[in-house]
């Protein structure tokens, strides 16, 4: 018996998921969920075998839901976003089904997920799904973290400055840090390059931030942050920093 | 410069100016003492001599208009025919007319009659110049604003086509859920739908229609929102029978209820009440849309998606102003106000 979740903010949506769920015996729905936060609660406690989810919800869309999720399951995409936009994670989610579906497309979907079940949740599926969902757009917007049980979401332009932290990145805001399991090189890549500079190996700051670059050293610089801090600019970091700045 | 300026009414200028430059050459060849016959050939055979070449540089200048470098190459050319209509007269008018003092007199007025032909074909030049640049920049001009005009209707269309695929499918969707169990609903909803699109697809643009209308239609499109997010919408629309009357542009309404509606229902997790409310103030129509958020999670306040910007854009190019729009945040209200100005009728 394979456990499922269907998470939607569309109650209609989901009864259809429901409906066409009723000719799989084998499938089991344990919960909906009305939202992201709706739908972490119900992942850490059912730890469902296969998640039924939209793209487009309330306050964390499914992309950053699933980002938040350690032990992840195998996900079903149904969503009204265009193909376009599907494309990017087409290769990496077990299916994804283009709102309204049918019974058929559905059929499809279950059974290719029955086919692969026995290997599925292999987790580095779903790593390279986010990686690739990074190009949505709301991901340039803000950074969700997990304090506790808690779930945050910071707007990027609240954030001061990013260190690498062992496997995690230390996100500083005014009102702390928050550690994230991402890499470097992710936040280098999905942050906004006129807004955030790498400026060495295990930093990323914020433009906004800067009140002084001071010399530090040979070939290397020291930047100040309007909350003080002291960031260490590598040589190829002070070169892109004044690329950015235009100086 | 004047539109009556036609150029059937130039050519009877120029011919005209002819006539009298003919008299009065021949009137001043007569002065020195000439008799009327040989005046009259000098008059004729100088005059027709320059307006071929006036006609010459005219009929240039109407298909080649010199760049800012090439002046020089129209005095050079004017100083060339000059020199033909002055040699011109040297040969021809001797075998009309002659006479000892006469052709003395022509082979001692060459020079002047050269800088007299070359000021006269040089003021030619200048004049085609003017007006052929000026038929010029017209057909710029028409054809520039004839190109805004059609950006400006694709521009609108545009506008208009972003904001409905994902609403459509998603709403298709919600049918397809209710054909099951609920089939009188479906068929409801279908009928909105349908309405809806009917709607969107047969209003023009540029129309100015009644609030009232307007708010009819905003209404269908609400219902099927509410279908789509169950109990979690709510709305309230206010509008006295005054403001009901008032002329708004047709489909400027439903971007921003829709921006209201996405930005309470993702931006909050609970229940969301749109409001509008419309009121008359002065010569403008005043409508205010507010919608819950959620300061500590919401994006910039420029980045209120593209169904704001949008709607400020059809302002500005309805009216000519930009300031017709205003959005406000506090107290957890993200509230949206515009002006339609109205007009008198």
């Amino acid at each position: 018996m394979k456990r499922a979740l269907i998470i939607d903010d569309e109650p209609l949506a989901r009864m259809v998921v429901k409906e066409y769920l009723q000719n799989f015996d084998q499938i089991e729905v344990m919960q909906e969920c009305n939202d992201g936060f709706e739908g972490l609660k119900a992942i850490q406690q059912h730890q469902p075998d296969l998640v039924f989810l939209d793209v487009q919800m309330p306050k964390i869309n499914g992309f950053e839901m699933l980002e938040l999720v350690e032990q992840k399951p195998a996900v079903i995409f149904t969503t009204a976003f265009d193909e376009y936009a599907i494309k990017a994670f087409e290769t990496h989610a077990v299916d994804y089904l283009l709102k309204p579906f049918s019974k058929d497309r559905f059929n499809k979907a279950i059974e290719k997920y029955l086919a692969q079940a026995p290997t599925v949740a292999s987790p580095k599926h779903t790593e390279e799904l986010l990686e690739t969902a990074a190009q949505s757009p709301a991901q340039h917007e803000r950074i969700v973290v997990k304090t506790g049980t808690k779930v945050k979401i910071i707007p990027v332009q609240d954030v001061q400055y990013l260190a690498a932290d062992d496997d995690y990145v230390s996100v500083f805001t005014a009102e702390g840090s928050f550690l994230k399991n991402k890499t470097m090189n992710f936040f280098e890549h999905t942050l906004d390059p006129r807004q955030f500079v790498r400026v060495h190996r295990s930093y990323i700051i914020a433009i906004q931030q800067i009140t002084r670059i001071d010399p530090y050293e040979k070939d290397a610089h020291l930047a100040i942050l309007k909350s003080g801090a002291k960031i260490p600019v590598s040589k190829t970091g002070y070169v892109k920093l004044k690329q950015v700045l235009g100086i | 410069m004047a539109s009556s300026l036609t150029p059937s009414k130039l050519y009877g200028a120029f011919a005209i100016c002819g006539l009298v430059w003919t008299a009065l050459q021949t009137y001043i060849i007569h002065g020195f003492g000439f008799i009327w016959f040989i005046a009259t050939t000098d008059g004729l055979v100088s005059s027709v001599l320059l307006a071929a070449a006036c006609w010459l540089i005219n009929n240039n200048l109407r298909y080649y208009q010199p760049g800012k470098g090439s002046y020089i190459n129209i005095l050079i050319w004017c100083g060339a025919l000059a020199g033909i209509c002055t040699f011109g007269c040297r040969w021809i008018i001797p075998l009309l007319a002659s006479g000892p003092a006469y052709t003395n007199f022509l082979s001692q007025s060459l020079t002047i009659r050269f800088f007299i032909d070359f000021l006269a074909v040089g003021w030619m030049a200048m004049i085609s110049m003017i007006w052929y640049s000026q038929i010029d920049q017209k057909e710029n001009e028409k054809r520039k604003s004839e190109a805004e005009q059609l950006a400006r209707d694709a521009e609108l269309y545009n506008l208009r086509q972003q904001l409905q695929p994902h609403f459509l499918f998603n709403s298709l969707n919600s049918i397809n859920a209710l054909i099951g169990f609920k089939p009188d609903e479906a068929r409801k909803m279908i009928h909105q739908l349908s309405d809806f699109l009917r709607g969107t697809l047969k209003k023009d643009d540029q129309q100015q229609v009644q609030l009232t209308e307007e708010l009819q239609h905003l209404n269908l499109y609400l219902e099927i929102e509410k279908v789509r997010f169950g109990h979690r919408l709510q709305t309230e629309i206010s509008c006295d029978e005054k403001s009901g009357s008032a002329k708004v542009p047709s489909m400027l309404l439903q971007p921003i209820v829709e921006n209201a509606i996405k930005f309470g229902l993702y931006d909050t997790t609970g229940e969301v009440v749109v409001s509008l409310r419309a009121e008359i103030d002065g010569n403008y129509l005043l409508i205010m849309v507010q919608n819950p958020y959620d300061p500590q999670t919401s994006r910039p306040r420029q980045g209120t998606g593209f169904g704001l910007r949008g709607v400020q854009r059809r302002l500005y190019l309805l009216f000519a102003r930009n300031d017709l729009m205003e959005t406000h945040a506090n107290d957890n209200i993200f509230t949206t106000i515009i002006k339609v100005p109205q007009l008198e009728t």
